[in-house]
């Protein structure tokens, strides 16, 4: 667990992380492919640290959809909604905050996943193909309602659901 | 019309050839007298006897053969009409025939042949039913949905034998309905009879309706285990029956015992799953005999777990599962194709052959009928089982992250409808049951009630309560890999907070699988993403869809809109992708891709290979149709679709004669077409690999080399085991593409290596 308690005087200030590799004792997250992206999904945009708060506020995102939650019209986006968690999926691939995935973009994270398997014109050319099965605007590039299209039928809300998290 | 004339010729064929199999079978049977006659008489005479009827020396094989095509035919007859098999589920109908056969044998007095014995049994007629519903499981969503699986089977199976069972006992003792005398072990052991439940018939509704994953999974994964569940009560109960008193240590031993049998039989099919995925390691060479290996495993596992008292069928269960995964990336195409059609096969004809008995043996023997146990026995499976699936599911939906909600477990209650293989045990009950007759009644009767009634009633239901669908035929490869990144997130938050669920354990699985497992297994082991291979897939259907032009043949006239339209469609399709890279994967990896494409196969039929066989079909005839009338015509090959699928750029000699077809155009080349060679296979290989002919850049690359074992993949294959292509390697084309030729090779040879003829006629390679 990264947070361990330090011995510091400021409770409420240090209980922070300073910094990617305060996530080093995870030992797991080395071996996961898109390891580095889920910590960078931590550090809000610029931000070298992270305090407890927003540390739960990007978990709840895995929290699984309360079906019986009343729904109040004009409450913002429940954290856990489909929605909220295609986007934090999405960011994952958008690492530089444009609102697309581009081809780059995508061949990053294809290359992580894939690693050994294929050489590097295969992947290209899947994801070349992935772009052309999203790409509805011909821009070359996965824009956040094109992706949200193209998973539209899958359960969102059973994949991106940690159970223990209620 | 035409179709009720078909009908009913095929219907009168059908019924002549049932007398003519019946008559024949009673005059043989009868034969038999005078042709002992005949010999004696000969002897006697001292004279060669010219003919003579010798029955008794093949009897018992004939008989066989002969319930055998019984059976098949009454098979050709549902399906002469299809729309009978939708509304009526194939069971039904078997059963019906059954109950012909058998008036009719009732009425020329012949007793049915005493072929179901307890050993034929689960000796032969068992294992392959049961080894079809394990091969042909889908693992992916069996495992994920594992402990529900075994929850309600398991445990539902022995809620339902002892709440049946215990509420008969209480009926019996009752004095009204004269069956004081049923003892509760007795009461126990019909109760685990009947407690097998064997949906066959509602999962293929199932899956026609497509009903969600989950519902599916579970009623398959349940008709599965509740067999073997009941075979170990069976026993047990038999055992048990037979003692006069039955002490809490016996039922403590009991429950015992059940654990041993049930985790024992898995132990053991797991281990030989593997040791016959590692025996296929090495079986390159052999390939006509890789399905033995297949079946004779998997068979051991059965005799061996029985002969260890263990569970039999949850031993070659086991064994087909493991077994599956490995086996089929290690045989041949072909040894894989017959691998599946036997079992298919075997299955099938059980099945057939129990349900023909039940009809036979309902209506020519002496049932003992009591209206009160009957009606008490429908009435408490019925309730029971519902009691049982709804308790069990709330149970365990806290657990799951997908719930069963109502629908989904009304779905499964009535659906569980009893089958062959509680009629079998019925039947196979020793004489030492005294109620053995009453039993067997009311068996035939919960059958049957279950089969016709809620058989032919629960498709309607289905449909009409609306159950939760799933989208099976989902296949895009951006949902392939966001579901895996989703996956690898999911994993990754779960490891920063120390909470490991399923996907964790799941995602060690799969890295234990790939490092080691596969490492020993695999004969040539190249760790494969589900990513990379559903993209293999499904470029290979474009490849296909593309090589199958509309309208061919009769469009070789100056560009019609509509050759233009569909030009520039392709073209769109093709928008960045380079096609030669699509060729590289094609050529090297079409070998593999069968492995994703079988689950979810319904119960009587196999995996559908029509499709790529029509459009292989299709496209030869339109082939030898366009080349007919090509030699004048010069085209602008970059906006044809047609000519996509020819090479260029090549010339190859071969020994046998060739025809070549000036093209000009953009390729510029002259193109070869080998009418003589065998195999339209090699056809379409060389057709495809011309698609990455475009890109000339590429082939400079690769330096000419008459060796293949200098280009080889990344991946690092071995270059040994391919021999050189007899008649293509002769001679190297002028053109620095010695690539392509590497590639059009790489495939012929794999196939080459594992099948027998390369006369093969169809390819099939999208298995």
């Amino acid at each position: 667990m990264p947070f361990m308690p330090e011995p510091d005087p400021d409770p409420w200030q240090l209980r922070r992380l300073n910094g990617p590799q305060d996530f080093g004792s995870v030992k797991e997250l080395a071996t996961n492919p898109i390891g580095d992206r889920i910590i960078g999904a931590f550090f809000s945009q610029g931000q070298e640290t992270v305090d407890f708060h927003s540390f739960v506020r990007i978990l709840a995102h895995f929290r699984p959809l309360d079906k019986n939650r009343a729904k109040r019209p004009d409450s913002p986006e429940p954290i856990n909604s489909r929605i909220s968690k295609l986007r934090f999926a999405f960011q994952l691939y958008d690492q530089d905050n444009d609102g697309k995935i581009s081809r780059d973009e995508l061949l990053q994270v294809l290359r992580t996943m894939l690693e050994m398997q294929v050489t590097e014109e295969q992947l290209e050319s899947i994801a070349d193909r992935t772009i052309q099965e999203a790409d509805l605007d011909g821009d070359n590039a996965i824009s956040f309602d094109e992706f949200r299209k193209s998973l539209e039928k899958v359960n969102i809300e059973h994949k991106m659901s940690s159970r223990f998290l209620h | 019309m035409q179709m009720g004339k078909l009908f009913k010729r095929n219907c009168y064929a059908v019924f002549l050839i049932f007398l003519v199999v019946h008559a024949s079978w009673g005059y043989v049977s009868n034969g038999n007298q005078s042709g002992t006659e005949d010999e004696t008489e000969s002897e006697q005479e001292q004279n060669l006897p010219v003919f003579t009827l010798n029955y008794s020396r093949i009897q018992m094989p004939l008989e066989i053969t002969l319930w055998i095509l019984l059976a098949s035919f009454a098979k050709i007859g549902f399906n002469v009409y299809e729309r009978i098999t939708i509304w009526i589920p194939e069971t039904c109908l078997l059963i019906g025939v059954g109950l012909i056969v058998g008036a009719i044998m009732h009425s020329v007095q012949e007793r049915p042949p005493a072929v179901l014995t307890s050993r034929v049994f689960f000796l032969y007629i068992l294992p392959p039913l049961v080894l079809d519903s394990g091969y042909f499981m889908p693992i992916r969503p069996f495992i994920e949905n594992i402990g529900t699986v075994l929850w309600v089977a398991v445990v539902g199976t022995l809620w339902n034998s002892i709440g049946v069972g215990l509420s008969l006992y209480a009926v019996c003792c009752i004095d009204f309905f004269g069956v004081r005398d049923i003892s509760v072990q007795e009461n126990l052991l019909f109760a685990s009879i009947i407690s097998a439940v064997d949906p066959v018939a509602v999962l293929s509704i199932f899956e026609d309706l497509s009903v969600n994953e989950q519902l599916y999974i579970v009623a398959l994964g349940e008709c599965l285990f509740s067999d073997a569940v009941t075979v170990v009560l069976y026993d047990m109960f038999t055992f048990l029956a037979g003692m006069p008193k039955v002490e809490s240590r016996d039922v403590f031993l009991g429950m015992t015992r059940f654990l041993v049998v049930g985790v024992g039989g898995l132990l053991l099919g797991v281990l030989f799953g593997f040791v016959a995925a590692f025996t296929t390691r090495f079986t390159s060479k052999v390939s006509e005999i890789e399905p033995l290996f297949a079946f004779m495993y998997s068979y051991l596992a059965y005799l061996v777990a029985d002969m260890l008292s263990t569970s039999s069928i949850m031993a070659i269960v086991t064994c087909a599962l493991t077994m599956k995964y490995y086996v089929e990336e290690n045989v041949a195409q072909n040894s894989c194709t017959t691998i599946r059609h036997v079992i298919k096969m075997l299955a099938t004809l059980s099945e057939t052959v129990i349900f023909l008995f039940l009809g036979v043996v309902t209506v020519t023997t002496e049932h003992q009928w009591n209206w009160g146990y009957m009606l008490f026995t429908l009435l408490f499976a019925f309730v029971w089982r519902a009691l049982g699936v709804v308790v069990l599911m709330h149970v365990i939906n806290p657990f799951r992250t997908i719930g069963f909600n109502y629908k989904d477990q009304f779905s499964l209650t009535y659906g569980g409808l009893r089958g062959a293989i509680s009629f079998a045990l019925v039947f196979l009950l020793p004489q030492t049951i005294v109620w053995r007759r009453l039993f067997l009644t009311a068996t035939v009767t919960i059958i049957i009630f279950t089969v016709f009634i809620q058989g032919i009633s629960i498709r309607p239901l289905i449909q009409f309560i609306n159950v939760r669908k799933t989208n099976w035929k989902l296949e895009s490869i951006n949902v392939e890999i966001h579901v895996r990144a989703m996956e690898h997130t999911v994993v990754g938050i779960e490891d920063i907070c120390a909470q490991w669920s399923h996907h964790y354990w799941k995602d060690k699985l799969q890295k234990f699988n790939d490092r080691f497992i596969r490492w020993i297994l695999i004969r040539d082991n190249q760790p494969e993403s589900s990513i990379v291979s559903l993209y293999k897939k499904l470029e290979l259907q474009n490849v296909m869809d593309i090589l199958e032009p509309p309208a061919v043949g009769d469009s070789l006239s100056p560009e019609t809109p509509n050759q233009e339209e569909s030009a520039s469609k392709l073209k769109k399709k093709f928008l960045a992708s380079d096609l030669r890279n699509m060729h590289n994967l094609l050529s090297k990896n079409m070998y593999k891709i069968r492995q994703r494409t079988v689950s979810y196969t319904s119960k009587h039929a196999l995996p559908d290979e029509t499709r790529t066989r029509e459009i292989l079909m299709r496209r030869h005839a339109s082939l030898h149709r366009s080349l007919r009338g090509v030699g004048e015509q010069h085209k602008n090959l970059a906006t044809t679709q047609r000519y996509f699928s020819l090479p260029a750029q090549r010339r190859w000699e071969h020994t046998s004669a060739s025809k070549r077809y000036p093209i000009s155009g953009n390729f510029g080349a002259e193109v070869e077409l080998d009418h003589s060679l065998a195999s339209p296979r090699s056809r379409l290989l060389r057709r495809s690999t011309s698609l990455g002919a475009r890109n000339l850049g590429a082939c400079r690359d690769m330096a000419a080399n008459a060796g293949i074992a200098a280009v080889k993949d990344h991946r690092g294959r071995h270059g040994a085991r391919r021999t050189s292509r007899p008649g293509s390697s002769q001679s190297r084309p002028p053109y620095p593409c010695p690539a392509r030729q590497h590639h059009l090779q790489d495939p012929v040879n794999n196939s080459n290596n594992r099948m027998e003829a390369s006369d093969n006629g169809m390819w099939s390679p999208l298995l």
